[in-house]
């Protein structure tokens, strides 16, 4: 492990190894020679005061202030109760150990803020744009919309735009997690972060830098930790009672025992006073306030290298106890673009079906029209084509090579009087006829995602016990997505409106909901769920600013990786907050009864934070 | 207006969370937040009177920790 300190810590780290040596030193020769307390006590005042001078030199300025709960100040009176009570060594090696615990402290931290800022490593340092025919390096901040900007093999795509020359393929794992790059070529978009592998691609802009989806997303990862847990605000309000109980308490034990036990008898004045500074050692809740944003900190940002942006710790908290989740169907569990399923021709041949019914589509823009085109994906020669209608809600009649041909619904069909029949299989089914001749149909679906299968059952193992799809597709339509998914439930037919009174209804229903959609049109949903999911939310903006959760890909089983990932952080936290609380209650119980010294009460502070952090950083780990 | 600046030496959380609250107790200060993962503060305060609201902050927060500085 390379660990690079900076000078103040590297400073810390030689006054401990000093201070420690001394100490063993001071161990080592009272123990040989005998020699009298005030010897002694100079003895180990010396590390003590090499490790916690600035300590004493924070407490004194913070007594001077009123600042009686301060954690430095507190330690400085245990240690010095410590002195009094005769207590060298312990008082020496709790200066110590709180030392090494705040010197670990800042180094947990400071690596795993590194780690995390180098997870989202992501921010673009230039941008070379194309001025008046000159390439020019500038910072990205300093491009316009509409600038040209040119990117070469290896280089970070520094703003949002669209590909105007050149062809390359695209590495997009720091925003998505997904490590198959894609390929980009003219008119193609690319986003902001993703980095440029084979060619050198110019980008005409479509955002300032400000805008562009690498800003919004550090932007969004950074402020996260202001959403907080109610476990963190918990922390928050116990930490503030906690030091200023302990601290009374530490007072009463010194002074009311001896007072009823024996008011003359100094040995009974010292071991109260032992117990007592014993509760003041372990009066800083250090280890909670810590480790416990850490925690967070920890799994939003090892989610966000998975392509997983989670707006809060409060989303944390909501995701992990997830047991319903609500799908919206298009462009959620399925891609939203139609393709052909089937064809089924009658008398002529799959192609030559395919082909008339391209020939007569091929001046439509209707997603449906176009998505026969495509499958088609031949040229189509238009000068064949010599007459084309559309008839409003049913088709397209055509005239190819001199014979008139249908295209469309059943509804056309009984028009031309084809004798047509309707197919077995759901979706939107397009009839061809020659005249009246019936030549057969074409099945066009929403295609299923290659993952919604995988990610509904998945769901399902991790405890889920609702997986619901609203939809406002037709009834047979949704029924056969959801038989393919084997979803729980499915609402049909629902316009914008219903979908909200669904949710709410669910919401009664749950103890938390996850509403997950494409984050363009279902913006309410997306507001009334317990936890909102946008999916492929690269580039689109309104999705990340009205989610919670937003999942850079376009797949479902980002909110299977969220759910674990939150429960992780959730374990974690928990684990954190009642070993510390524990361990705390523990020492105080067994300090006040005599029974534990300063040595257990040193490891009651600075071991359980260590201990803590150590979990803490966990959080970050995500298995692949 | 809200505005966030960083912090340099901010060693303990718990020192961070009291930071918070003082500044917060502040007239003029709308909300505030003293992150110690991020190192940051985050200070939402009254238009007209910022940047004396800044330094009344500054100077709270020297109180509570006087290594941790605020780069301005």
């Amino acid at each position: 492990m390379n660990i690079k300190l900076t000078r103040k810590q590297k400073k810390m780290l030689y006054r401990i190894i000093a201070a420690a040596v001394l100490m063993a030193a001071a161990a080592v020769v009272t123990r040989l020679i005998e020699m009298p307390m005030w010897a002694e006590l100079i003895i180990y005042a010396v590390p003590y005061i090499i490790a916690g001078f600035d300590v004493l030199k924070t407490a004194f300025i913070n007594m001077i202030h009123g600042q009686f709960f301060d954690e430095k100040f507190l330690m400085m009176v245990a240690t010095i109760g410590a002195f009094g009570a005769g207590e060298y060594p312990e008082a020496s090696a709790v200066m110590l150990f709180y030392q090494v615990g705040e010197l670990f402290q800042s180094i947990a931290v400071g690596r795993s803020r590194k780690s995390i800022s180098k997870l989202m490593d992501i921010r673009p340092d230039s941008a070379t744009v194309i001025r008046e025919g000159e390439e020019i390096t500038v910072g990205p901040d300093e491009v316009d919309v509409g600038e040209l900007i040119i990117t070469r093999p290896g280089e970070k795509i520094p703003l949002d735009g669209v590909v105007e020359d050149g062809t390359s393929s695209v590495n997009t794992a720091a925003l998505t997690g997904e490590s198959a790059p894609v390929d980009v070529k003219y008119s193609d978009s690319v986003i902001s972060g993703t980095v440029n592998l084979t060619g050198v691609i110019k980008v005409r802009t479509t955002s300032t830098f400000g805008e562009s989806t690498v800003s919004k997303i550090l932007e969004l990862v950074e402020n996260s930790s202001e959403k907080k847990a109610k476990v963190e605000n918990f922390i928050t309000k116990f930490a503030k009672v906690y030091t200023p109980c302990v601290v009374i308490a530490a007072l009463l034990l010194g002074i009311i025992p001896p007072l009823i036990l024996g008011i003359g008898s100094w040995e009974i004045w010292k071991t109260w006073l032992i117990r007592a500074c014993v509760f003041l050692v372990v009066s800083c809740p250090c280890a909670l306030v810590v480790s416990v944003p850490l925690s967070f900190f920890g799994g939003i940002g090892g989610a966000a290298r998975e392509g997983v942006l989670i707006k809060g710790a409060n989303y944390m908290e909501s995701l992990a106890s997830i047991d319903t989740v609500v799908f919206d169907k298009t462009g959620t569990l399925t891609k939203g673009v139609f393709a052909v399923e089937d064809i089924h021709p009658r008398d002529i041949s799959k192609a030559d079906l395919l082909d008339v019914a391209a020939a007569c589509e091929s001046f439509s823009s209707h997603p449906v029209a176009q998505s026969i085109v495509r499958a088609h994906g031949g040229h189509i020669e238009k000068d064949r084509i010599t007459e084309v209608k559309e008839i409003a809600g049913k088709g397209i009649e055509a005239v190819i090579d001199g014979e008139r041909y249908y295209c469309g619904n059943g509804g056309l069909m009984e028009m031309c009087g084809a004798d047509y029949k309707d197919c077995h299989l759901t979706g939107t089914i397009i009839h061809v006829s020659k005249g009246s001749e019936y030549l057969g149909h074409i099945v066009i679906n929403d295609e299923i995602k290659e993952d919604s299968a995988r990610a509904v059952s998945e769901l399902k193992k991790i405890g889920v016990k609702k997986i619901v799809m609203l939809t406002g597709d037709k009834e047979k339509v949704a029924k056969s997505v959801s038989e393919k998914l084997g979803l729980t439930e499915y609402h049909a037919e629902l316009l914008p409106a219903d979908k909200v009174t669904h949710i709410e209804e669910l919401l009664n229903k749950s103890s938390r909901l996850a509403f997950a959609g494409d984050g363009i049109n279902d913006a309410p949903v997306l507001m009334r769920a317990d936890v909102g999911i946008a999916m492929g939310a690269m580039g689109s903006d309104a999705a990340i600013e009205s989610a919670d959760v937003v999942l850079m890909d376009d797949k479902p089983m980002g909110i299977v990786k969220a759910i674990l990932i939150a429960r992780k952080t959730m374990r974690i936290v928990k684990e954190n907050v009642i070993f510390a609380l524990g361990v705390k209650a523990i020492i105080l119980i067994l300090g006040a009864l005599g029974i534990a010294n300063m040595w257990i009460a040193v490891f009651g502070d600075v071991g359980v934070l260590i201990l803590a952090i150590l979990n803490a950083v966990r959080a970050m780990r995500i298995k692949k | 207006m809200k505005k966030t600046f960083e912090l340099e030496d901010l060693d303990c959380a718990n020192c961070a969370r009291k930071m918070q609250e003082a500044v917060e107790k502040l007239d003029g200060v709308n909300s505030c937040s003293v992150n110690f993962m991020t190192q940051k503060m985050i200070l939402d305060a009254d238009d007209a009177r910022f940047d004396d609201i800044l330094k009344e902050a500054i100077k709270v927060m020297k109180k509570v920790e006087p290594d941790c500085t605020v780069l301005i």
